[in-house]
């Protein structure tokens, strides 16, 4: 970027020096000290019926104030999920319900004036449960005689292809030409059936958020969420109390990757302050935060893939299962994302795309970054690896005979061309990052050690076509810097130092004059939230067109002074000039000055934005590992990436956003594993049994990259926040078949199969 | 139970309970830069310093304290004021919520290891978690900080 | 949770002694960091902290090592490293951080026999004394198979005998608790092999003999009759079955090490 002082440079986050000094600015650290402690109940049953429950023991705990059961709460049902209208997840939860639908499901809320008082009231519930038999087997969830949601009270809102009573929360099928004509003309097919298992965002934040009653006796709430607009319609609907009652504030956060996307947990305290009118807090422990979290959809990705001898591939013929969980937030929307995602990186001939959610007993499912693609992706990758083996034909060579390219309709992309893409680029780049040609496949690197080579591609959306909404709001004040008012969320991600940087370049000023205000929802423009990799190409036109709006005021107001029209004058960022005699100008500092003095004119801009299109972020990335053939164990060495984000805002974040996601993705390809006992309780659901990549676990990153220039896009940009965890999953996994001749279709890939896999050929 | 400690070298007398963890002494006496990240000691968001030595907080009874000297980041601002500009030029902080308890330990590392390799920074920073940033970024700013290859 | 009713800084190990006799719900505490996860209701939780027990102290015939020395301690005590090459900052390394291992205790980490422990597997690779404080001297290869009681592990005694020793494990990510642990020590008498983490806590096998000129067949049969000696089962980490394999291997990967120089 030529023409900008901050676009496109490596400014320092605008709250690093308060996050890095300590600073008390997360809501934990925020709550006063007053607030009543909320604990939940929790079923030990994957799935029951609660015929008897008894509060009586735990209300005489001295400092108990309350304990509320499925009786107490409103019998209209709500969901979770943090979408914009009309929200497609159905209206299937209660706050407390009778009917318990996964090991961990809330049964009783306590509140009381310590943990201690809380602790031991929690102790003295009686429940009586009708144990009932669990589904847990998600590929039988269809049809099966076990049905998750019988209420009749369940709501489904939009056309999503819901058939509950066979516990299918959402399908849907869709194609272009014919796809079974075409497979069965292919010289080279692949009908392979890959496994995601679900995971866990693991943000190092905790779940968690306060509540009281504001001097209006609304309820307001202060919560660690990506979605405040949502989240106060979430909580209104929850409570069954109109939207104007509630009201959302949101501190600082501490990572979110989409696991705050769904308001898993507001609604108790929320609850609880609705009914004491009391202050109510309630902080998750991380175990709560695995056992009532959103985790990523487990899907099952079945791939017909066909392909002329010469390697071209004709058509794909993807289908998906997905699993929901208990109940469906975000499980019709995530799972379109396993082929519109996927399928539009090739050129087809021909293509189906059929998709199916199901509900079980486990926790409900919600967005993970990636949101159902990094599903999809690992399958369609691992395919067309698996294609190049068999055709004997360099996966990278196979990628540049059918990639797409700038200029093409998008395969299964609602009929959107991508006008900006550097994929080719992106995938000559990795070729040369990682040295391709001289690893691939393996090199043996001592007598029981092999470093091999595998590679994948990506991409995402930008914001979702036609639906996401950002705004901000711009105000000038003394002396001539500005606030920034936006609806976004700012996790971790640096929204609020890239919006400003647009901003100052946007009106020519320093970037320290850019204040920015965060979100709460009674005063910040409306935003959808911050997910779909939204924020800087949504909200960020926003900001694009809030500047133009004004320059042009600020020309307007000064114009009128200086005694000229609007179009006589022109704004330099610090002065206004008349176009003709510069030497006639005022500066804005006495511009603001003079309107706050007599004058009755405020300047103040609102912007608001949405976009028929979703342009796609392109990205390659190749990992090469080190196999250990007697253990069986996985080393990474090296990961690359090249991403194509169009016009990176902000060089430093956006460097850390992608290598932050490979290691999310990394993860989950090795390590991550939600395991569950045949009863339906989850055995991993601490740091100690699930584990995150730790620094010792993630070898070497290095992420370029290969910007095209998106005409729709802020100063040319697109998204990077959620494309940045595809390509690992597929990379390794092919990576591991080239050390060890092993494919692995199913999440993770554990040392333990690599080895058992290698003595069961040796003996075969 | 009432105990006596000092805290960022001021002496304290503050009353605990038997079975509170020094995090939660910490936390309610104001002390708010070291956060609950786990319940099982393995993510390092907690870690302050006993007696100049980085501990986890959430497993430390708060009455083994007494009479000894607690160290948290308000304490060392100064100290920590290098590294965490290297950590901002890199925009390695991300979300902030492990910063506090890493920077406390890049900080311990430096006066138990002054000179240390990149594979002696990497095994002493194998307990501090972090989700955002991929670790890479943290590097960048560890090479800087020690003087070393990244 | 758990919860403690009173908090008792010792003034004397006899004090200590005779309020751990009172039930099991008075308890030593270590360095906390297994307690703190259960959810028992303790009456009396007794700290050794202001005893001196910390200390690592070296003498002509080996290494008193006080109850409440950290695992940074000895991961970090040149002689005790310099006489076990590095037996035990490799056995102590992986665990989770240094700020655990600051907190984590010697005492804290034997005396309960653990399954996962890196530290009990260490210490049978040596020739290893518990000093308790009622009982005495207690051989740690006898101490692993009596019963947990109320008494007080005060310090390991580690002679020096001249052993030399390896120590390998397998662990799923870097700092996770080991699949499988395994240290072989080389004595005058020929190879001690301990196993841990199989997943029940390690044991050592010592009556199992490699000839002196051995071939890489003779290791691997000895390192399957030390497997045909132990008990191995499954768990999250790993099957029985992945756990000999891997048995197998880091013993024959010790003993290279052991014969190499």
């Amino acid at each position: 970027m030529e023409n900008t002082r901050f676009v496109n440079k490596g400014i320092v986050k605008k709250d690093a020096k308060v996050l890095l000094s300590g600073r008390p600015v997360y809501t934990d650290d925020i709550a006063p000290s007053d607030c009543l402690v909320v604990k939940l109940l929790r079923s030990p049953h994957a799935h029951a019926w609660i015929e008897d429950i008894s509060t009586a023991a735990a209300l005489k705990v001295p400092g108990i104030e309350a304990v509320f059961t499925y009786k107490d709460v409103p019998e209209k049902r709500y969901t979770q999920a943090g979408q914009t209208f009309p929200e497609p997840s159905p209206d299937d939860r209660l706050i407390l319900d009778q009917h318990i639908r996964y090991n961990g499901d809330p049964v009783a809320i306590i509140a009381g004036k310590d943990e201690n008082c809380v602790s031991q009231a929690m102790k003295r519930i009686k429940v009586k449960y009708k144990v009932l038999e669990p589904l847990l087997d998600f590929t039988k969830a269809i049809d099966n005689p076990i049905i998750i949601h019988p209420e009749d009270n369940y709501v489904v809102k939009s056309d999503i292809g819901n058939d509950v009573k066979r516990n299918i929360c959402a399908s849907q099928c869709r194609g272009n030409g014919d796809i079974d004509k075409v497979l069965s003309e292919c010289d080279y097919t692949i009908d392979q059936t890959y496994h995601i298992k679900a995971v866990s965002q693991a943000m190092m934040e905790v779940f968690c958020a306060f509540t009281s009653i504001d001097i209006y006796g609304r309820i307001k709430v202060i919560s660690s969420t990506q979605i405040p607009f949502h989240a106060r319609r979430i909580i209104a609907r929850g409570l069954n109390i109109p939207k104007s009652k509630v009201r959302v504030v949101k501190p600082r956060i501490g990572g979110g990757f989409g696991a705050k996307q769904t308001a898993v947990m507001e609604i108790y305290p929320a609850f609880v302050t609705y009914k004491t009118g009391k202050p109510a807090k309630l902080v998750f422990t991380r175990e709560e935060c695995f056992i009532q979290g959103s985790p990523r959809h487990e899907m099952q990705v079945h791939v017909r893939l066909g392909a002329d001898k010469n390697g071209k591939i004709r058509g794909i013929d993807l289908s998906t299962l997905s699993n929901t969980g208990a109940f469906g937030e975000h499980g019709p929307t995530t799972v379109d994302l396993s082929g519109t995602k996927s399928l539009s990186l090739y050129r087809m001939e021909a293509f189906r795309f059929k998709t199916e959610v199901v509900y079980t007993n486990v926790l409900s499912a919600g967005a993970y970054r990636g949101y159902g693609a990094t599903q999809g992706i690992f399958a369609v990758e691992s395919a067309v690896n698996e294609l190049a083996h068999k055709l004997d034909i360099d996966p990278i060579k196979l990628r540049e005979m059918n990639m797409v390219r700038e200029g093409d309709l998008l395969t299964n992309y609602f009929g959107e061309v991508t006008n900006s893409c550097n994929l080719d680029k992106c995938v000559a780049k990795v070729k040369e990052m990682i040295g391709w040609d001289e690893k691939y496949p393996y090199v043996k690197t001592g007598p029981h050690t092999v470093r091999s080579v595998g590679m994948a591609m990506a991409m995402q959306g930008s914001g979702i076509g036609g639906v996401d909404v950002g705004s901000v709001q711009l105000k000038l004040n003394d002396d001539g810097f500005y606030t920034l008012m936006i609806g976004c969320s700012d996790m971790g991600t640096g929204c609020d130092t890239i919006l400003a940087q647009m901003t100052a370049d946007g009106l020519g000023c320093e970037f320290d004059d850019i204040i920015v205000r965060g979100v709460d929802t009674d005063q910040s423009p409306y935003d959808s939230g911050s997910y779909a990799s939204s924020t800087t190409y949504v909200t960020g036109m926003a900001v694009v067109k809030a500047c133009e709006s004004m320059r042009k005021r600020i020309c307007e107001e000064a114009a009128a002074i200086m005694g000229l029209k609007e179009n006589e004058v022109e704004f330099d960022g610090e002065t206004i000039s008349e176009n003709d005699n510069p030497e006639h100008n005022m500066t804005l500092s006495d511009l603001i000055t003079s309107l706050q003095a007599g004058n009755g004119h405020i300047i103040e801009v609102t912007e608001s934005h949405t976009s028929p299109v979703s342009p796609p972020p392109f990205m390659a990335g190749a990992a090469e590992i080190e196999v250990d053939l007697e253990t069986g164990k996985i080393t990474p060495i090296n990961y690359v990436a090249a991403v194509d984000c169009g016009t990176v805002i902000n060089t430093n974040l956006a460097r850390i956003q992608a290598e932050g996601g490979l290691v999310q993705g990394l993860g989950m390809t090795l390590y991550e594993d939600m395991q569950y006992t045949k009863a339906g309780k989850m055995k991993n659901r601490n740091f100690m049994s699930y584990k995150i990549p730790t620094r010792l676990d993630m070898g070497n990153i290095k992420v370029e990259f290969e910007s095209s220039y998106e005409e729709t896009g802020p100063f040319g940009a697109k998204s990077i926040g959620e494309i940045v965890i595809n390509t690992p999953a597929p990379a390794i996994a092919d990576a591991v078949y080239n050390a060890t001749g092993l494919r692995f279709r199913t999440l993770p890939i554990t040392a333990e199969q690599v080895l058992m896999g290698l003595l069961d050929k040796e003996e075969a | 139970m009432i105990i006596d400690l000092f805290i960022n070298g001021k002496k304290i007398q503050a009353e605990t309970a038997p079975d509170q963890m020094l995090i939660d002494f910490l936390r309610g006496l104001g002390y708010k830069s070291m956060k609950r990240g786990c319940d099982t000691g393995n993510c390092g968001l907690c870690t302050v310093w006993m007696d100049e030595k980085p501990v986890l907080s959430c497993s430390v009874p708060a009455a083994r304290a007494a009479g000894h000297k607690i160290t948290t980041l308000e304490g060392v601002q100064e100290e920590a004021a290098e590294f965490s500009d290297y950590l901002a030029n890199e925009g390695a902080d991300q979300c902030g919520y492990c910063s506090p308890g890493l920077i406390m330990n890049v900080l311990a590392l430096k006066r138990e290891i002054p000179n240390p390799t990149m594979a002696q920074i990497k095994e002493y920073l194998s307990g501090n978690l972090c989700r955002c940033t991929g670790y890479q970024g943290q590097y960048r700013a560890l090479a800087k900080y020690f003087g070393v290859e990244e | 949770m758990h919860t403690i009713r009173n908090y008792i800084m010792a003034e004397s190990l006899e004090q200590a002694w005779e309020l751990n006799q009172k039930g099991r719900n008075n308890i030593i505490i270590g360095g906390n960091l297994w307690l703190k996860m259960g959810r028992r209701n303790i009456i009396n939780a007794i700290d050794l902290s202001s005893l001196g027990l910390d200390k690592i102290e070296e003498d002509e015939g080996g290494f008193r090592i006080g109850c409440m020395a950290t695992l940074h301690d000895i991961e970090t005590h040149e002689g005790l490293n310099k006489e076990f090459q590095n037996l035990f900052k490799e056995a102590v390394r992986h665990i989770v951080g240094v700020q655990f291992r600051n907190c984590a205790t010697i005492g804290g980490s034997i005396f309960p026999k653990l399954g996962f422990s890196d530290v009990l597997t260490a210490f049978l690779a040596c020739d290893t004394q518990v000093i308790l404080y009622k009982k005495g001297e207690v051989p740690l290869r006898e101490f692993i198979y009596i019963p947990t009681d109320n008494d007080i592990l005060t310090h390991l005694y580690v002679k020096k005998d001249g052993r030399k020793t390896a120590y390998e494990s397998f662990r799923m990510t870097e700092t996770d608790f080991p699949t499988i642990t395994c240290a072989v020590a080389k004595t005058q008498d020929g190879f001690e092999t301990v196993l841990g983490a199989r997943p029940k806590h390690a044991e050592v096998v010592v009556d199992e003999v490699v000839a002196d000129a051995f071939s890489s067949e003779e290791v691997a049969d000895y390192a399957k009759r030390v497997i045909g000696k132990l008990q191995y089962g499954s768990n999250i980490r790993g099957s029985e079955q992945y756990r000999k394999q891997l048995s197998k291997v880091l013993i024959g990967r010790c003993i290279s090490r052991l014969t190499e120089e």
